[in-house]
């Protein structure tokens, strides 16, 4: 499914999580640092390794979960690729960030409730702090500042023609 | 780089550059490097070693040499990325890759400006050379800003220079904390995270606490959707931030500061982190502090992601490694904090301040801003306005100060200034009120705002254009406070759900006037009913665009019709006959052939057919189309 992800054994990717854990002296105070950690190596927060998290921290699997479901930036499932984060802060929203995404989601054949899409994942955020940009929109680590509905399909159109020549 | 004294083009014979000791200072802000500041600055370095010009990057006391930096946000990021040229005090604006190698040979090597690259007054058409032309930077007071946009933030040598760690050494090295406390008190600083307690008084708290182990937290999570003053604060002068909690520090007697920065601000988190290592390998933190022996342990942590954290016992419970729940208080932090240790928390700006203030003295201070609020107030100005950006000013500037002069006014949907059109000021974000038309002369501080049921917040200013439905701005909000509630609380987090429902009521047509009064009901019990600061303010953007924009809601109650055409369901678009000029461009682009009428004669649209889709609206030149 992930264009991206190589498929690594449960070993290794274990291996991975306790050097993160060491890093962190174990320590389970250290729990969101630890998961920023994990999910910055996955690109998400997969299920085994949550449980295996809480067993080697001592701590309940619950603490884990609860911790991981709280915060807005954990993400428990894959992503695309591509991570469009579209900001609908109180400045976007003035001037206008919502047709941009209804655009976004009509270019993709996405919706709010259907938002998967395998290459790009179509975030929404309050405040990407570029407020003198606004609309601000973010792909991956790309900020783009005044966007309007047709330069965002125009980007999206970019990624796609890239991807594409890829295969 | 070069161990010349002045800045000259070696070897051709063209002679001195006209001013020696010149700065280029590329502005490297999240905002203007979105717009390609460092592609700018690359073509700087690219230019100037062209030019053979001796320059440096890194800044040297002892050298003449044309000095080329990178600064945080200078807070015009709407005219990035900018350019600013010392001693000349230079400003170009939007500067391409392209412009760079004009700026190298007319102004670094010539000293004459470009004109075309300055700012132009939209107001008066007139171009300006530096930002003491510019009305937007005019009518400002940079205190706590002074210095983003001077110094490089990456560079500690640059802060020191500037009176950098003056404070804090003086603290250490000549205060005692109670001292410290006293001279804060005496100062009146309030905290700016939104609350604006006496931030003497707190520490004072802390300070009288037993025990060895305490600790002082920055905030720096800045939760506000529409806020990036204190973004802007730690991208740009990150260091002062680490003074600030080293002064609070010794003020209390605590060796563990935390930083939490909100995980949206990669450039402020990686700033921070620079920061700190820094100032350890100069010393200044560590072990042994300014050589008293003190420790000063410094830690910087990434948020997660929950607007709620921002509260103090939330963040704590963050710090821990917990979900973000507030928790009751007393006992408050300054009794039991971090775990369970007495504990300073303060907000990025408040921090900010702090060295100036020890520096200079409290009279000092007092002397800006008003009696109960001294000192000044960054503000993200964003919305309808001409110049949107990060503004400073004292305390007690009115807001059509800011919204007119510094703002430069209220722009249609279009970006053009035009006269009538402002009809709204949303200040403090969600937990904030609207501020209107008539209260153009309010003088703004944390006093006067709360009398009017708005508060100073965080500090974002959104100004709101006629084409702005009222309604959907509380819902707007009110969605962002449903959504961010942590749950703890029954009537936060029902309540917040169900005022939204009832807003979708009156979005949607659904809604009587007994659901108006059944909002301002539930908006009060959410008030009282809610253990944190989110729930209590929660109903405050509802509560007070009912008080001040209550015929807008009876219009979508009553006639069933959203003066805006913003809530499509009660969009009912009309054709202005007095303006309309019967040119005929609507009937072309209306896709189910709504609109009728002859050519020079006023149209009209067929209400049964229209689908609201706002298709004429948007290319009638004459504005005739309105409700939609
Ligand atoms: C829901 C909520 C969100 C808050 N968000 C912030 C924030 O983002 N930044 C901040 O400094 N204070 C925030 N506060 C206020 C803090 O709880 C605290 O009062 C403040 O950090 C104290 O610092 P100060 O005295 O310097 O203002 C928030 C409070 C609440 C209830
Ligand atoms: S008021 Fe709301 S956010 Fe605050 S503790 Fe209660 S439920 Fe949580
Ligand atoms: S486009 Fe505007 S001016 Fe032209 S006919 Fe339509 S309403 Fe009238
Ligand atoms: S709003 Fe759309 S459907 Fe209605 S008249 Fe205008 S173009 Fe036609
Ligand atoms: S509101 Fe979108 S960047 Fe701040
Ligand atoms: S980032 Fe350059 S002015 Fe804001």
């Amino acid at each position: 499914m992930q264009a991206t992800e190589t498929h690594v054994t449960p070993a290794e990717k274990f291996a991975n999580v306790c050097a993160i854990l060491e890093k962190h002296g174990r320590h389970p105070a250290k729990l969101i640092p630890i998961l920023q950690a994990v999910q910055e190596e996955y690109g998400y927060l997969p299920e085994e390794v949550l449980t295996f998290v809480a067993v080697a921290l001592d701590v309940p699997a619950a603490r884990v979960f609860g911790v991981a479901t709280f915060y807005a930036h954990f993400a428990l499932e894959p992503r695309g690729k591509y991570v469009v984060r579209l900001c609908n802060g109180t400045a976007c929203h003035v001037k206008k960030s919502i047709p941009i995404l209804d655009a976004l989601y009509r270019k993709l054949g996405i919706s709010e409730k259907k938002p998967k899409h395998e290459l790009i994942t179509i975030e929404i955020v309050a405040c990407l702090g570029a407020c003198g940009l606004a609309p601000v929109m973010v792909i991956n680590e790309d900020v783009y500042g005044q966007m309007t509905p047709d330069r965002a399909v125009k980007l999206i159109d970019e990624i796609l023609e890239k991807e594409a020549a890829l295969v | 780089m070069s161990k010349a004294t002045t800045v000259t083009k070696k070897g051709d014979g063209k002679g001195p550059v006209a001013a020696g000791k010149r700065r280029v200072i590329i502005c490297a802000g999240t905002g203007c490097v979105s717009n390609g500041a460092l592609k700018v600055y690359d073509a700087f370095m690219r230019e100037m070693k062209e030019n053979v010009l001796d320059f440096d990057v890194i800044l040297k006391p002892e050298s003449d040499n044309l000095h080329l930096s990178k600064s945080g946000c200078q807070g015009f990021c709407q005219m990035g990325p900018l350019v600013t040229i010392l001693p000349d005090e230079i400003f170009y604006t939007k500067v391409t890759p392209n412009d760079v190698a004009e700026i190298v040979q007319k102004t670094l090597l010539k000293g004459e400006v470009v004109e075309w690259l300055l700012y132009n007054d939209p107001n008066t058409k007139q171009f300006c050379k530096g930002t003491h032309d510019i009305p937007f930077y005019q009518r400002q007071m940079r205190y706590v800003l002074k210095e983003c946009g001077l110094i490089d933030p990456e560079d500690i040598n640059e802060y020191i220079s500037h009176r950098g760690y003056e404070g804090a050494k003086k603290a250490f090295l000549s205060m005692s904390a109670e001292d410290i406390c006293k001279e804060i008190l005496a100062s009146g600083l309030r905290g700016r995270g939104g609350g604006g307690f006496p931030t003497g008084r707190k520490w004072d708290a802390a300070r009288v606490q037993p025990g060895a182990k305490k600790y002082v937290i920055c905030n720096g999570d800045e939760g506000d959707p529409g806020a990036f003053m204190d973004r802007s604060v730690m991208e740009g002068n990150p260091h002062s931030v680490i003074e600030g909690l080293m002064i609070a520090a010794r003020a209390i007697g605590a060796d563990e500061a935390y930083i939490y920065v909100r995980a949206e601000y990669p450039l402020a988190v990686k700033r921070m982190y620079k920061a700190v290592a820094d100032a350890e390998a100069a010393g200044i933190l560590g072990d042994n502090v300014f050589g008293t022996g003190q420790k000063m342990k410094c830690v910087v942590m990434e948020g997660a992601g929950a607007f709620v954290c921002g509260e103090e016992t939330a963040l704590i419970a963050s710090i821990e490694g917990m979900r973000g729940m507030p928790v009751p208080k007393p006992p408050f932090p300054a009794q039991s904090g971090l775990w369970g240790k007495p504990t300073v928390i303060n907000n990025v700006e408040t921090l900010a301040q702090v060295p100036r203030i020890l520096l200079d003295g409290a009279d000092e201070y007092r002397k800006i801003g008003t009696a109960t609020s001294p000192g000044t107030k960054t503000f993200a100005l964003t919305g309808h306005v001409v110049n949107t950006g990060l503004i400073e000013v004292p305390f007690g500037t009115t807001l059509g100060e800011i919204v007119m002069n510094i703002g430069g006014g209220v722009t249609d949907d279009q970006g053009k200034i035009t006269k009538d059109v402002f009809k709204a000021v949303q200040i403090g974000g969600p937990s904030g009120g609207c501020l209107t038309p008539d209260m153009l002369d309010l003088p703004l501080d944390f006093d006067s705002l709360r009398s009017v049921g708005a508060m100073v917040g965080s500090g974002g200013l959104v100004v709101m254009n006629q084409k702005t439905c009222m309604v959907s701005v509380a819902r707007f909000f009110m969605e962002f406070t449903q959504r961010e509630s942590c749950g703890k609380c029954v009537l936060c987090r029902e309540g917040t759900k169900q005022l939204l429902s009832l807003l979708d009521d009156v979005i949607e047509g659904r809604a009587t006037l007994e659901t108006l009064s059944l909002m301002e009901q539930l908006g009060r019990a959410v008030q009282k009913g809610s253990l944190c600061g989110l729930g209590k303010t929660a109903p405050n953007p509802v509560l007070s665009t009912l008080k001040y924009f209550r015929h807008e809601y009876e219009s979508h109650v009553i006639d069933k019709y959203c003066p805006t055409g913003r809530c499509k369901a009660l969009a009912k678009p009309m054709i202005n006959a007095t303006k309309c000029k019967g040119c005929t461009l609507c009937v072309t682009v209306c896709p189910v052939g709504a609109i009728t009428g002859g050519k020079k004669l006023p149209h009209k649209i067929n209400q049964e057919v229209c689908i609201k889709c706002g298709a004429c609206a948007a290319k009638c030149k004459f504005n005739a189309i309105e409700g939609v």
